[in-house]
């Protein structure tokens, strides 16, 4: 049975970026960049979370399959994120009449 | 699983494809471990920008430096299981063992930060509920609590699967002493390898949201 076998180089390449990201994200929150301090916070966090699962979870080494079905979970949680802000986060925007009286 | 027939299960046709429908199946379950979480997430989410500034205060209760310490204890941790699974598939047995030693002691550690931290809540009356005790902005019985309860709720969910991580981590140390991995057959290291980083990557994703975000000096 042939697999392909990350060479430890690598391993610990990932390891400094994913340090490397977490003290970026730290440092970062320490000083208020407004909506940005989000922007960022989320962004890194995605991009370690990729190098995780693409290196770690030998995701990026693995057939097509594996990528559809590590792709689709985090797929549908955007779906299932993006939706029901669009609806929570535009409620206040049109003005609803007083409730009918009993 | 290895019985008297060896690795191989009876309806597979060879290694390989055992081993593919492991990976298949593991990812599938790691789907419905997003959806779980995702949920959750998703409700802290809708939480947080309906009351931004009760969950800023909240979040200023969170040690930030425990939380860091954490963070890099489980990124370490995440490395020596990576190193298991490279052992396991040169086949070094002594190795898998020693690295799957460490990576149980990481997430040990793990843990006893985590009952540092709810400790600390504990005696600050932060457990939402009758005694929730709030000395801040904000009303303690309205919507701040609500930050504590998706906090312990999240993280609690979190450290249960790292308890379940750790038992299944000596389960490997006990099949790895029995000699039962080689570098033909080691699907059992490579799948609880997913479980633990799938773990760890949930925990990336909690660091920032509950620790860091609205931090500022």
């Amino acid at each position: 049975m042939k697999h392909h076998i990350v060479p430890v180089r690598l391993y610990l390449g990932i390891f400094g970026a994913l340090m490397v990201l977490t003290a970026i994200t730290v440092t970062v929150s320490f000083y208020d960049l407004g909506f940005l301090n989000t922007f960022v916070a989320i962004t890194i966090a995605v991009c370690k979370a990729t190098l995780v699962i693409l290196y770690f979870m030998h995701v990026r080494y693995s057939n097509k399959l594996i990528w559809v079905f590590a792709g689709a979970g985090f797929v549908w949680l955007v779906i299932l994120i993006a939706f029901t802000l669009s609806d929570t986060m535009t409620r206040a925007w049109i003005p609803l009449p007083p409730p009918l009286p009993m | 699983m290895a019985d008297s027939h060896g690795p191989l299960a009876h309806h597979f046709d060879s290694l390989e494809q055992q081993y593919e429908s492991a990976r298949l199946g593991m990812w599938t379950f790691l789907i419905t471990e997003v959806m779980m979480f995702g949920g959750l997430f998703l409700g802290y989410v809708v939480y947080r920008t309906k009351y931004p500034d009760l969950f800023v205060a909240g979040s200023h209760h969170l040690d930030i430096t425990l939380g860091a310490f954490n963070t890099v204890v489980l990124i370490v941790s995440s490395l020596t299981m990576a190193m298991a699974v490279h052992a396991a598939q040169e086949g070094r047995r002594a190795r898998i063992i020693g690295y799957l030693w460490l990576t149980l002691l990481l997430g040990g550690t793990f843990l006893g930060v985590k009952v540092v931290e709810y400790s600390h809540k504990f005696h600050d009356h932060l457990i939402p509920g009758a005694h929730f005790q709030w000395h801040g902005a904000g009303d303690p019985v309205g919507p701040i609590q609500l930050f504590f309860g998706y906090y312990f709720l999240m993280t609690g969910l979190h450290a249960v699967h790292m308890i379940i991580g750790a038992g299944l981590l000596l389960w490997l140390i006990r099949l790895a002493s029995k000699n039962r991995f080689s570098a033909e057959f080691f699907t059992p290291v490579e799948m609880v390898g997913l479980y633990w980083h799938f773990v760890d990557i949930v925990w990336i994703f909690l660091f920032p949201l509950l620790y860091l975000i609205g931090r500022h000096g």
